[in-house]
């Protein structure tokens, strides 16, 4: 049993020279810093945070971009013993309005004490506090100083106790934000030592990362996990890896990495989008392990990114897969290292009508179904049919889990928490089948969209196609459509009006992107606007997105595309 | 010349980005600071310019600062011709 001071600061004993952290920037060097330097800067934070009044077991939200500060905050909000919690930066595609209203619903549930941001973010944060709310300080991030002393047994967060909340970690969107998943020190090492195990983490590993650290996959396999475990961590910034991806490929080659967590999209991606002329010297051997997680795992994804970097070095073993969620800290199964994912070949028919995966027969359409591997030595996993009894083998049911590594719960949401497990066993909301031990997930029971790793909630899409006017409420549909090309789904909106002028629909047609783009920072590929009674309503009179999704994918299939 | 070439982006981001083949892209509309083109999108659009007209956009470059409508993207394409 320990928490995560007592870690870190074992880790400094044993070593206070080693390179913790690496950080890339698009217009400057790489930064190393150690662990001493870590632990020293990140202490100056912790000591800020108590003079600003924080008491260890509050929670401080850091609102901070890519960079040392970040680290610093959060493993200063850390040594001090309160609960750091990361949200997105705004960018500049989304509206100030609906970011201070997101804010504004996180403060409202989490209760925060603190917020650390920026300067020139400093109005922003504080346009979004009300009169009476929790949060007491507002820590700017520039005015963090202090002698970089390093007192361990002078810093609070070593009375923490195993048991207690260490960080919260929530998902994008209006409704992600009013559900903050708490995580004990104890859950997030059950899940390290689990997770550490399957993949022989060791010291001569190094891990390379571009993925946000508001995301769990970030956050944990690509900041926690190497800092806690002491292994050296590549880190990039999300925003420069889009623009440019294949410095992914030269920052392993650099750092000679071994390990780095993709979503399935990403392989598309890079596979596609990078030049040859930017893969001059490239040398991807050093990867044991590439792992495609946090969307479906699709085999011709890991196929097109073979082929694009086996000239240059990549080896098809080091392509894995997980399947992983917030709510188990992170990884609950993970293909075996040093093999190859399970790969089956089922009939596409039976697997979507009769929902079992069949084996493939002569004459008829399959398709490839890739494993996320097994589940972690703590987590044990059951499929469930409708009526919540097990499902046989190859028969698809609703992944429940149960480990030793689950959240504490949703912060202060007792009846989120609530709802989400049955007789002790956490409904994860995500369909699958198991063969042989290996669990295929194969889609959602929820009507979540994941677009490039994100998990987009279809109703916040359609709250805001409300806003639009010319649409009236309750009567748009928002559904995620698979795109083959880029590995993962695309948006659709689709908008009744009562004009039929099809000049006027187009209007609204662009109106909706506009809005939903800037209130939701998820752009739309197709947006379609109908006559009034396209939409197919439930005998409730709700929305039915999954009929509507049919309707139009049909459509689509008329038109040839 | 600038107007074929005005109007070739204006088909591809019509029909490859934004699926709406007929939608007409204004030349002083807001591409990029409007969301209309998202990150991933932005990056087809600079590979595009690069196989069409022998013009490179560098990753840096792929910002609202550096272009932001047709207009705009029209003229640094003219500039680095040779």
């Amino acid at each position: 049993m320990t928490t995560f001071p007592e870690r870190l600061k074992a880790l400094h004993d044993r070593t206070p020279d080693r390179i913790a952290l690496t950080l890339q920037f698009s217009n400057a060097d790489d930064l190393p810093i150690t662990m001493d330097g870590l632990m020293r800067s990140s202490a100056v934070y912790a000591r800020a945070i108590s003079a600003a009044g924080i008491m260890p077991g509050e929670v401080v939200i850091l609102i901070i971009q890519h960079g040392a500060e970040l680290a610093y905050a959060f493993w200063g909000a850390i040594l001090h013993g309160a609960i750091p919690s990361i949200m997105p930066f705004l960018t500049e595609k989304l509206s100030p309005e609906r970011y201070r209203a997101d804010l504004a619903t996180l403060i409202s549930i989490t209760q925060p004490a603190a917020i650390l941001t920026y300067a020139e973010f400093e109005d922003e944060v504080r346009s979004a506090l009300k009169e009476g709310d929790s949060v007491r300080a507002v820590i700017v991030a520039e005015q963090v100083d202090g002698k970089s002393e390093l007192d361990f047994g002078a810093l609070s967060g070593f009375q923490r106790q195993p048991d207690d909340i260490v960080l919260l970690q929530h998902s994008s969107g209006t409704t992600g934000l009013q559900k903050g998943v708490a995580l004990s020190h104890q859950a997030v090492f059950n899940q390290l030592d689990a997770y550490g195990k399957v993949l022989a983490l060791n010291d001569d590993d190094v891990i390379v990362s571009w993925l946000p650290l508001y995301h769990d996959m970030g956050l944990i396999a690509g900041f926690i996990m190497p800092i806690l475990s002491g292994v050296h961590l590549v880190l990039q910034s999300p925003f420069d890896w889009v623009r440019a991806p294949y410095k992914l490929m030269q920052a392993v080659t650099k750092y000679h990495a071994t390990l780095t967590w993709l979503p399935n999209f990403a392989y598309n991606f890079c596979a596609q989008k990078i030049r040859d002329r930017h893969l001059e010297g490239v040398d991807l051997s050093s990867l044991r392990a590439v792992i495609n997680c946090s969307e479906p795992v699709r085999w011709e994804s890991h196929q097109a990114f073979f082929e694009k970097f086996k000239g240059y070095g990549l080896k098809y073993k080091a392509l894995q897969t997980s399947y992983a969620m917030a709510e188990n800290v992170f990884s609950v199964t993970q293909s075996q290292l040093g093999g190859e994912p399970a790969v089956l070949e089922i009939d596409r028919e039976a697997f979507m009508s009769e929902r079992v995966a069949k084996s493939p027969m002569e004459g008829r359409p399959s398709m490839m179904m890739m494993s996320s591997g097994r589940p972690l030595e703590n987590v044990k996993i059951k499929l469930l049919d409708e009526n919540r009894n097990e499902a046989a083998e190859r028969v698809i049911g609703e992944i429940a889990l149960q480990s030793d590594c689950m959240l504490t719960g949703y912060y202060h949401r007792d009846d989120a928490t609530q709802q989400a497990f049955a007789d002790g066993w956490y409904l994860t909301g995500d369909y699958g089948f198991i063969l042989d031990e290996e669990v295929f997930v194969s889609g959602r029971k929820k009507d979540m969209i994941i677009v490039g790793g994100k998990n987009v909630y279809p109703q916040d899409l359609e709250s805001l196609t409300y806003e639009v006017p010319g649409v009236h409420a309750g009567r748009s549909v928002a559904f995620g459509m698979f795109n083959e090309e880029q590995g993962t789904e695309d948006v659709v909106i689709i908008a009744e009006v009562d004009s039929d002028d099809a000049a006027e629909q187009q209007l609204v047609a662009d109106a909706i992107r506009a809005h939903v783009t800037k209130n939701s920072a998820i752009t739309l590929r197709h947006v379609k606007v109908v006559d009034s009674k396209w939409i197919e309503k439930t005998s409730s009179g709700k929305t039915a997105r999954s009929a509507n999704k049919e309707k139009f994918l049909q459509e689509l299939d008329v038109q040839g595309n | 010349m600038t107007e074929t070439l005005t109007s070739s982006l204006a088909t591809f981001i019509a029909e490859k980005i934004l699926k709406q083949p007929n939608r007409a892209i204004g030349a002083d509309e807001s591409l990029v600071s409007s969301g209309l083109i998202d990150s991933f999108s932005l990056m087809d659009l600079a590979l595009f310019v690069e196989d069409t007209f022998g013009v490179r956009i560098e990753d840096t470059e792929l910002n609202a600062g550096t272009f932001d409508t047709l207009h705009q993207l029209a003229a640094l394409i003219e500039s680095r011709k040779k």
